[in-house]
């Protein structure tokens, strides 16, 4: 028992610190990247503005258009579901929030344990589905890489070590709690290094897509 | 050729990477929702047609020499490299399985634009020497005799005395101070005659001021399509120069998507400075002539016609309306194809595709997309408005024993221009 607490200390103690302190200066130095190398002056008549198309874009993409869901429907309502998921998880759950309210002073309503147990579970499958999905159809399994797949395994991880520790299914407690927070953690220092970036940098993303298409007159 | 050099490929690579492109290859999470988009893999099935894998040498090159990460991997070996053997494999990918019409752009969750991204990739591999030689040799013949053909004034001067004794109006040619510079591509000279006539027909009733010029009339850049920047500057600057001595202030681009792209968005980067003068796609020019009623025409088609969209017009350039107010001008039973306007499908033709002999099998199965496309309306006649486009859902119909005339919307407008007394 004792093992396991001073486990589940160093994991809210040192490892914490070191976490955030990766991943802040990681993505700091990865969008800065990104800044530094800007874009070049267009000398083209625009036929409106970039920052108007530019926002919309970063919103509307989130939704795919009627022939894409069409499509490719798996893809688009797994995906949902689990980004989804794991934000009401994240962001919902009431220790979540306290962690949050100790670290910022923000804080909001929380929702109920079972409704996030049901989320958590949900959330567990669905990315169950897309682990599937991606070692099955033709296009996923050809462009995917070794860093897919131990993305997934660390977003899994963090979500099923979460689920364990709330039903508590593994003794001691807080060698799961730790083990919680410890892949909470390794996902904050994966995530500049690695397609996690994503979280962050689709909306630049999205931006640029949605400004470029804007100034000649499409809303992309 | 013999200068062209991995070494060179990469650098090429290297100065096409910018804020968007890092951003873009940041947020790829391999959804794989791109291929869902591409005529070229959902016709094949073949995954290697995905658009992002089509990306993957610029991405190594992102990743190796503008990312600290990538760096660090460097010192220990463990970066992917861009090899020129990666390039001989990625010249089909890059060419001939892409036409560049930006219909991933559209859907990609994270908002990449892949086709932008293409493009870019394109200039790498023309200064690595993985160019395919049908773009070569069109860009060969751009530089050397003004047409990516080899097309010369003489044989448009004939084309001009033929169209001014059918149609009794003069065609007139390098008049200082008309209001329009009007571009021709050599694909409708060769193929698609009466659209000559057509424009015109067109602005001697709609009382319009214009001119060709014989220092330039092509408006396609090879060079674009194969991705040199000097060639498609140089093709560009003669643009400009014709344009800047026939003291015009508008510019316009004929019915060829690539064409408009080249010198409405690219052209003005490529030299480096704002135009002294305005650029329009024709169907701008008549859609804004119909609106101001200098356009009076009378009957209407009465057969079900649809419309086939360029990608360069209608998603890659906002022409989207326009050719809709004009059909409506004189086609009574006009039906739709399902996704149209910036969602259309390509016809699998542009982007370089049609000038690349090599990639006819890739080309005709991307164009069983848009055939399914028209099948479900089943309409009389096909309009479009770009020479490429036309011509490969010509041939495309025929190869598929369908009995579907195509024809260009600006000639459709000509023959029904009330007679002037």
């Amino acid at each position: 028992m004792s093992g396991s607490m001073e486990f589940l200390l160093w994991t809210k103690g040192p490892m914490f610190d070191i976490a955030i302190a990766i991943f802040a200066i990681g993505l700091l130095v990865r969008i800065t990247e990104i800044f530094m190398l800007g874009r070049k002056k267009n000398f083209a008549e625009a036929r409106a503005g970039e920052w108007g198309p530019g926002f919309r874009t970063m919103f509307t993409r989130t939704v795919a258009d009627p022939g894409t869901f069409q499509r490719a429907p798996f893809n688009v309502v797994v995906g949902w579901v689990w980004h989804i998921g794991f934000l009401m998880a994240l962001l919902l759950f009431l220790p979540h929030i306290a962690l949050i309210e100790s670290l910022t002073g923000l804080s909001w309503p929380a929702l109920p344990n079972p409704v996030i147990s049901l989320v958590t579970s949900v959330t567990l499958v669905a990315l169950i589905a897309t682990l599937v999905h991606r070692m099955t159809h033709p296009v996923k399994r050809r462009i995917s890489t070794v860093e897919d797949y131990l993305v997934w395994a660390v977003v899994f991880a963090v979500v099923l070590t979460g689920w364990l520790a709330y039903y508590r299914l593994v003794n001691p407690y807080p060698l799961v709690l730790g083990m919680h927070i410890l892949s909470a953690e390794i996902m904050l220092i994966l995530l500049p290094f690695t397609k996690l970036t994503h979280i962050f940098t689709t909306f630049i993303a999205r931006w640029y897509n949605g400004a470029a298409f804007g100034r000649k007159g499409v809303q992309s | 050729m013999s200068e062209l050099t991995l070494e060179r490929g990469l650098a090429a690579f290297r100065a096409e990477v910018d804020g968007p492109v890092a951003a873009f290859f940041s947020s790829c999470v391999h959804c794989g929702i791109c291929a869902q988009a591409c005529p070229f893999y959902l016709e094949t099935g073949d995954a290697k047609y995905t658009p992002i894998l089509k990306l993957e040498p610029l991405r190594r090159v992102w990743e190796n020499d503008f990312t600290l990460w990538g760096k660090i991997k460097g010192l220990f070996g463990l970066n992917h490299k861009v090899t020129d053997e990666m390039l001989a494999e990625w010249e089909e990918l890059l060419y001939d399985s892409c036409s560049m019409c930006g219909r991933c752009s559209m859907v990609c969750p994270v908002g990449n634009d892949l086709a932008l991204m293409i493009r870019k990739s394109r200039e790498g591999m023309v200064q690595a020497g993985h160019a395919p030689e049908g773009l070569i040799a069109a860009s060969v013949r751009a530089i050397q005799t003004g047409s990516p053909m080899g097309l010369q004034w003489k044989t448009l001067a004939v084309q001009i005395q033929h169209v001014q004794t059918s149609s009794g109006l003069e065609v007139p040619v390098d008049k200082e101070g008309a209001e329009y510079l009007v571009l021709l591509s050599s694909m409708e000279i060769i193929n698609f005659p009466e659209y000559l006539e057509a424009i015109t027909k067109i602005f001697d009733h709609a009382g319009v001021t214009w001119t060709l010029s014989t220092q330039c009339f092509e408006a396609t850049n090879a060079g674009i399509q194969i991705g040199n920047k000097d060639i498609a500057a140089q093709l560009v600057e003669r643009v400009v120069a014709a344009a800047e001595k026939l003291k015009v202030p508008k510019v316009i681009s004929p019915e060829c998507g690539h064409a408009f792209t080249a010198i409405r968005w690219e052209g003005p980067n490529l030299i480096g400075r704002p135009y002294p003068f305005r650029v329009f796609h024709i169907i701008e020019v008549l859609d804004e002539l119909r609106a101001a009623g200098r356009i009076k025409t009378e009957g209407m088609e009465t057969d079900r016609l649809s419309m086939h969209d360029p990608c360069n017009l209608a998603r890659k350039s906002g022409v989207i309306q326009q050719q809709r107010n004009l059909m409506n001008l004189v086609a009574e039973n006009f039906v739709e194809l399902k996704e149209h306007g910036k969602f259309q499908w390509c016809c699998g033709a542009g982007g370089g595709v049609s000038s690349n002999e090599r990639a006819e099998p890739l080309k005709m199965a991307a164009f069983k997309r848009k055939k399914a496309q028209i099948e479900e309306v089943n309409p009389e006649r096909m309009v479009t408005m770009c020479a490429t486009c036309r011509t490969q859902l010509e041939e495309g119909l025929e190869e598929f024993n369908m009995e579907i005339p195509v024809v260009g919307l600006t000639e459709m407008i000509a023959e029904h221009l009330v007679e002037k007394n």
